[in-house]
């Protein structure tokens, strides 16, 4: 099958790239991009590393076709920082130490980013459930759901 | 090296929980691991596997692959060093096969091509004929009669001839007279546990980055746990000297013992070697499962002897350990590991070590350890019930502590196990009431612990910053323990020490980042060389000043005149000798290199509580609480997250995970769907409470944390679904069908 040309819009930037119709969107991201925050764990969809939002829906981005992004608004974990600032999901995991190799954190962090947006407010079990799509191996979770915690806590304060 | 007695009241950076010096690299996406690294010229490579469980290779034929337009270059073991011997050898075969292929997922070939895409296509062009053979995956099915052997020529001298031929290796220990023992007991329980291989399941599979330059050189970007061995192990199996290859690690994504050894670096290094150009290799995850090591399964079988007061009188124990197609399987650490938290007067250990056609087991957070504690803790659990003892004074009652001859031969120095075994008892976990199906499991835990060889340096600017290099891949947070550790000693604040992983150009050898020992041995190296940096720096200020340098101390950043000059000058900061280091004598820096063997044992007790769902077997994890001896907890948040982690991975062990073999000999769950890990919504919090008894070995008393805490998990959870249901589990994992069908036929026996 022939390349094709795809335009698309990722962290607010214009973006053109050609692509094989078989590669994933985690695949473009990494290797046509060049943006390599977005991890592989596992390529079907079970671990959440690759998480992006494509129009503001989660995703796992190895389960999305790269030439599906045409036209789409894609947000990857570098885009979650604005500048040197960072976003107060990204404060909380550093601060609560909910990090240890960190391999599963873009993912942690963009997928527990839709969520706020979403509800401030949640609880340990639903910031639990939203996040059983992403597997950490190192934590045992209890710092990052903390940490998601604080950060709800924060942004509620922010009001 | 002495435990430093002036240091432990005036500590002002140890023990702070200051953020990790990688953590916005970690949060922005920006930090590279194995696979985020690219090269111009790049090609991708990948790798044909035998789909047989044990097969002998006829022929490969590669021609077709060969063709494809993109394809730039085809290895097979051909390719490779020959004469290699003992581990290296077992390597090499594991990496690529030579005449047989020996477990579902075996490397026949290997292909670099101009896209993924491409190799990944190429591979299935490959032809290969096989004759398949008799295979074998169960422990108990391989030392059988009629079992197919993997390889005689693996067993080890001291195995007796009337052992199964697929038993490579025997390992004994023990003390006294376990028959005197036993005619002791007032009560025998003898039991027989099994468990399933769990892999490590780190979330970022092996990849690397080879390129191997006409002139003989090399450079290899790889996610490890020690760049020194894969550089040596590679070297080796590609047949050039070693420092002509430089290794750099990455930023590592988990690796839990199973990254301190290779899989497809060397592949990729031989495929850069014959295309001449870059070659990036990147596993997928069904790659990980079937082709990289799991920790062993198991067959134990446990005898306990018992006073009615609880007083052990006799332990005797069979450890089986499954280690796929190689002779590695760590039987000895169960035999060594079990009952080692125990002070037992006659003890009879056995080790041995199986192999089937499974891939080659890789180390796994205290290797063998889990496993046998299942059995262990179990065991002792049924016999505090029997004589209705509350499980954690019949611990306590036979506790080991300084100057208890272990069962395994060395004698305690001082230990925490006791420190664990009460806090356990007075946290409020273990007194919350239990409501009907449910369960309390108590398990405790030992390690040895590892020093291992290691060389750190540092180096002072002239403004005062200090650079700090180690040579152990940073998997949890270690760099962030450096620089605490730098900066007690240095008297500087922590932000101002950065801590890089050198490549093996740019450092001394250092062991692998395993046998939880980077904040014991690269700490106390930490240590060291910045106190040979502050000896510089007095004789600095005592130069300046015209005085004797055994007359300058050293104070919280500052020289200080001391004993008859006293006051005589104005301290000098680390700033001001810094910034005329170059003008006084040359640079400062400071380096120590060592084989530390001082490293402390590990202890912990568990306390979980779980609840069953009778009508469908589900066991769910209520509360958990981890209660560790850390030695002197350096960070201890980062502490907690290995108390935390290790906790968890044995409770995927214990419900969830395993390899699932078919008749055919191929592993049926390839994927994270059907390997199931733990997942966020499936546990509480855990519960950490941190002991800290000094390791005499080290100068501010750290012991390794890093594995104990995944050794009593498996006992402890299997103790409380065993009691939640009445039914003893005998058998990993305790997943709902299993336990289900515990009720059911206990349900049947009481009518």
């Amino acid at each position: 099958m022939s390349n094709q040309a795809v335009s698309t819009t990722v962290n607010g930037d214009p973006v053109q790239f050609v692509c094989d119709p078989r590669e994933t969107l985690l695949d473009v991201l990494r290797d046509r991009i060049g943006l390599t925050g977005s991890k592989e764990g596992c390529g079907t969809g079970d671990c959440g590393a690759c998480s992006v939002t494509v129009d503001g829906r989660l995703v796992c981005s190895c389960l999305v076709l790269g030439v599906e992004a045409e036209g789409k608004k894609i947000e990857t974990v570098e885009g979650i920082a604005e500048g040197p600032n960072l976003h107060v999901l990204q404060e909380k995991i550093i601060e609560h130490a909910a990090l240890q190799c960190g391999i599963c954190t873009p993912g942690i962090l963009v997928a527990a980013k839709n969520l706020l947006e979403k509800n401030t407010n949640p609880t340990e079990t639903e910031i639990r459930y939203w996040l059983a799509g992403n597997l950490c191996r190192c934590t045992g979770y209890d710092k990052i759901v903390r940490a998601v915690q604080a950060a709800a806590e924060d942004l509620r304060k922010a009001g | 090296m002495a435990f430093d007695t002036q240091t432990e009241k005036q500590f002002k950076y140890i023990g702070t929980r200051p953020k990790r010096q990688d953590g916005v690299d970690k949060v922005t996406g920006h930090a590279l691991y194995g696979a985020d690294t690219y090269k111009a010229g790049m090609l991708h490579g990948a790798i044909v596997r035998s789909p047989h469980a044990h097969a002998r290779i006829i022929k490969i034929d590669t021609s077709k692959a060969e063709a494809l337009d993109g394809v730039k270059a085809v290895v097979t073991r051909a390719d490779f060093a020959t004469g290699l011997t003992g581990e290296n050898w077992n390597i090499l075969e594991n990496i690529m096969a030579d005449k047989t292929a020996l477990y579902d997922g075996h490397a026949i070939a290997a292909i670099a091509a101009t896209s993924n895409l491409i190799a990944r296509d190429a591979v299935k062009l490959v032809e290969v004929e096989y004759e398949i053979l008799p295979h074998v995956t169960d422990i108990k099915e391989a030392i059988s009669e009629g079992a197919p052997i993997i390889r005689e020529s693996s067993i080890e001298a001291n195995v007796p001839p009337d052992h199964h031929k697929n038993i490579t290796r025997r390992f004994e220990c023990g003390k006294g007279d376990v028959d005197v023992g036993f005619a002791e007991a007032d009560l025998i329980v003898e039991r027989d546990f099994t468990t399933e291989a769990a892999h490590q399941g780190y979330i970022e599979p092996h990849a690397c980055l080879a390129h191997m330059t006409a002139d003989g050189k090399g450079e290899l970007w790889c996610t490890t746990q020690g760049h020194y061995n894969v550089q040596r192990i590679c070297a080796a199996l590609l047949g050039m000297e070693t420092s002509q290859l430089r290794v750099t690690a990455s930023e590592i994504g988990g690796g839990f013992g199973a990254k301190t050894t290779v899989f497809i670096d060397p592949v990729a290094l031989a495929l850069s070697r014959k295309a001449n150009r870059p070659v990036k290799m990147v596993m997928t995850r069904s790659e990980v499962l079937r082709a990289t090591g799991p920790a062993s399964s198991s067959w134990s079988t446990v005898k306990v002897g018992m006073k009615k007061d609880g007083t052990i009188t006799a332990a005797q124990a069979t450890y089986r350990l499954q280690g796929g197609a190689f002779p590695s399987a760590p039987s000895e650490s169960p035999a060594q590991v079990t009952f080692a938290p125990y002070d037992i007067e006659h003890a009879e250990m056995v080790g041995l070590s199986v192999m089937t056609n499974r891939p080659k087991q890789a180390a796994f957070r205290a290797p063998g350890a889990p496993m046998g504690v299942f059995a262990s803790e179990q065991v002792l659990d049924e016999m505090a019930q029997e004589l209705g003892i509350d499980p954690i004074e019949l611990r306590l009652k036979n506790a080991a502590k300084e100057g208890t001859r272990g069962v395994h031969g060395p004698t305690f120095k001082r230990i925490g196990l006791i420190e664990t075994l009460e806090a356990a008892k007075a946290h409020p976990h273990y007194s919350i009431p239990l409501k009907e199906n449910q369960g309390r499991g108590v398990a405790c835990g030992f390690w040895f612990n590892f020093g291992g060889s290691t060389s750190v340096s540092m180096a002072l600017s002239e403004d005062g910053s200090v650079a700090l290099s180690i040579g152990t891949p940073d998997i949890g947070g270690s760099r962030a323990s450096m620089a605490l550790m730098a900066a007690e000693v240095l008297g500087i604040p922590y932000e101002d020490i950065r801590v890089t992983v050198a490549d093996t150009a740019s450092l001394g050898y250092n062991d692998n980042t395993h046998g939880s020992r980077v904040t014991y041995a690269v700490g106390l190296a930490t240590i060291e060389a910045c106190r040979s940096a502050v000896k510089e720096m007095c004789k600095r200020a005592a130069l300046k000043w015209g005085i004797d340098e055994e007359a300058v101390s050293w104070e919280d950043g500052y020289a200080k005149p001391s004993g008859p000059n006293a006051g005589d000058f104005e301290p000098l900061p680390l700033k001001a000798i810094a910034s005329e280091m170059t003008k006084t004598g040359g640079p400062i820096n400071g380096h120590f290199e060592a084989s530390p063997n001082t490293a402390g044992p590990g202890f912990a007790t568990h306390l979980v509580d779980v609840e069953v769902d009778p009508e469908t077997g589900k066991t769910t994890v209520l509360r958990y609480t981890v209660v560790m001896d850390a030695g002197k907890a350096i960070h201890p948040d980062y502490v907690e997250g290995q108390m935390q982690g290790g906790a968890v991975q044995g409770i995927g062990w214990a419900l969830n995970e395993e390899y699932v073999y078919g008749k055919d000999g191929r592993l049926q769950n390839t994927v994270f769907l059907d390997y199931r890990v733990p997942v966020a919504s499936d546990l509480p919090m855990i519960d950490c409470v941190i002991i800290e008894v000094p390791n005499p070995g080290h100068p501010f008393g750290v012991r390794g944390v890093g594995e104990t805490s995944i050794v009593p998990p498996l006992g402890a959870v299997a103790n409380a679904v065993s009691n939640a249901t009445g039914v003893r589990q005998t058998d990993l994992p305790m997943s709902p069908p299993r336990v289900l069908k515990g009720i059911l036929e206990k349900q049947k026996a009481n009518g």
